[in-house]
């Protein structure tokens, strides 16, 4: 029994090309409360939906979908979720672009065609966030001297990890690849806090009087400050 | 008297093929049945039943979870859907009416695996071989349900043969339906019944619900055994019947009472003289030599 124990945790370790359905709990408690009956598969239309064969990496007989053969279609009525009788894909979701199926990431920099100066564009196109979970930020070709580089950026809390940017990426291997979030994103500790944010919260200074103390320069030739 | 390698043989000379395997072949039928309401619809469109034996839709009218399945999801700490609560009712339901592991014997898609097994034992003449006690199955269910709440995951369905197996013909998934080669193998070799009667805590479970169900298995005309011992040699729980068949000397009635019986029929199908009837629970009777004559005749012309 405890064998099975640290069978089911190794279970839970997820492989990252392997993304849950929109919807769908924490990890841990996915696999906690997805009892694999494959409606959610039967009820994708788009059928991108697979069961996990034994020792394919996500658990055995759960649901996932890899990016770059089959991207979530963004339906709007959400049928997997409407479909899930066992509450593993959460019912709470009715946007769907408010999905969190992980995050583009643009990994491939040397081989990304926008940037090395081409025009490519095809992941920024083919967004259905366009503008809004990918921008194309503008800077100049070193290079060439005299064009431009469009960037792709992903932007995390637009992103909804469906998938679509990385299976249209034309390169042989995609250059743009969606991460679960846990991989793409930091995270960080609970306490920190970036004091303009903080300070912004408190309207005002958090810790007043504050002494301004006049900034020491490097002493000039000659004497004086 | 030494069990029979070849159970049903007097019954199939008096009463005939068919009639000598009639619940076996409702059996088959039936286990093809419900396959096929789930196939119907990946291999020709037309769906009838959606998901698996874990949980489905029928007709998208008719939800239908497996019990043992939500109370491993709320020992994991999750709170099903709905239509998933209901979904169970309805199945605790029919298996308290149609007999608890009925599940086994009518539904399961690793009974026809493990009868298998089973038959070539008796073909290949192989003796009994590991006989643990017949409660390890509570002992296992017991196991996986503290194993679940500890972990707060749903470890039996990792490994579960059952549902992988269902999974495996309706998805494809082909490497989780190993299980059930080994269980075959393991009741071939290892132990008689050894997986369906010894192991299985999907079975044990079922058990446990057909301890109140409905319909029983009555040896309502014991007074005609012939002590063939053909029932104790086809039957996958023979530890069920003695108490029924044998009952006049213990003053105990003919109703098969045990949660263990799985409703499959075979002693009804391999007695010679029709011993056995399906009634409800609560029916005492015992049939009269005279009725069974009349009765005998019928099947003789109806067979």
């Amino acid at each position: 029994m405890f064998a099975l124990s640290v069978f089911s945790r190794q279970s839970a370790a997820l492989p990252n090309t392997a993304l849950r359905p929109p919807g769908a709990l924490a990890e841990a408690d996915f696999v906690s409360a997805c009892i694999r009956c494959g409606l959610c598969v039967r009820d994708c239309p788009y059928e991108i939906l697979a069961l996990a064969d034994l020792g394919e990496g996500p658990a055995h007989g759960t649901p996932f979908f890899v990016a770059r053969t089959g991207p979530c279609e963004l339906c709007d009525d959400i049928p997997c979720v409407a479909a899930c009788p066992s509450g593993a894909l959460d019912r709470a979701l009715t946007d769907i672009t408010q999905s969190k199926m992980g995050v583009a990431v643009l990994l491939g920099r040397e081989s990304c065609l926008n940037l090395q100066g081409l025009r490519c564009d095809v992941c920024y196109r083919v967004c259905p966030l366009i503008n809004e979970a990918i921008t194309l930020d503008r800077r100049h070709n070193e290079r060439t001297g005299k064009h431009a580089i469009l960037e792709p950026i992903v932007h995390v809390d637009k992103c909804t990890g469906c998938g679509i940017c990385e299976k249209a990426c034309v390169l042989e291997e995609a250059a743009i690849k969606v991460l679960p979030t846990r991989l793409a994103g930091g995270t960080h500790d609970a306490h920190y806090q970036f004091g303009w944010e903080a300070k912004q919260e408190a309207g005002g200074e958090l810790v007043p009087g504050l002494i301004d103390l006049p900034d020491r320069g490097p002493a000039l030739p000659g004497g004086g400050s | 008297m030494k069990l029979s390698f070849t159970p049903g043989k007097r019954a199939f000379e008096m009463h005939g093929l068919w009639f000598a395997n009639r619940y076996l072949i409702a059996r088959r039928l039936t286990q093809a049945f419900f396959m096929a309401l789930f196939l119907t619809g990946p291999w020709f469109g037309l769906w009838i039943a959606k998901g698996t034996l874990a949980s489905s839709w029928t007709l998208d009218f008719l939800p239908l979870t497996d019990p043992l399945i939500l109370i491993q999801e709320l020992l994991a700490g999750t709170w099903p859907e709905m239509v998933a609560i209901v979904g169970g009712l309805i199945v605790t339901l029919s298996y308290l009416l149609l007999g608890g592991r009925a599940y086994c014997a009518w539904v399961c898609p690793i009974n026809p695996i493990t009868d298998l097994a089973a038959m070539m034992r008796r073909k290949l003449a192989i003796k009994k071989g590991w006989t643990p006690k017949r409660n390890l199955r509570l002992y296992v269910l017991a196991g996986i349900l503290i194993t679940t709440l500890i972990s707060g995951s749903l470890v039996w369905e990792l490994i579960n043969p059952i549902t992988s197996l269902h999974r495996a013909i309706l998805f494809g998934t082909i490497t989780g339906a190993m299980a059930s080669l080994a269980i075959f193998f393991f009741d071939l070799f290892t132990a008689q019944h050894g997986w369906c009667g010894h192991l299985c805590p999907v079975g044990a479970f079922y058990g446990l619900l057909g301890e109140g169900s409905m319909i029983r298995v009555s040896a309502v005309a014991r007074d005609r055994c012939d002590d063939c011992m053909d029932c104790f040699a086809i039957c996958p729980e023979p530890q069920v019947i003695a108490p029924a068949l044998r009952g006049e000397r213990t003053g105990t009635g003919p109703l098969i009472l045990s949660g263990d019986c799985i409703n499959c029929g075979r002693c009804l199908d391999v007695c010679s003289e029709n011993v056995f009837r399906f009634t409800h629970r609560f029916d005492q009777r015992l049939q009269s030599t005279s009725d069974i004559d009349a009765a005998g005749q019928l099947c003789q012309k109806g067979g």
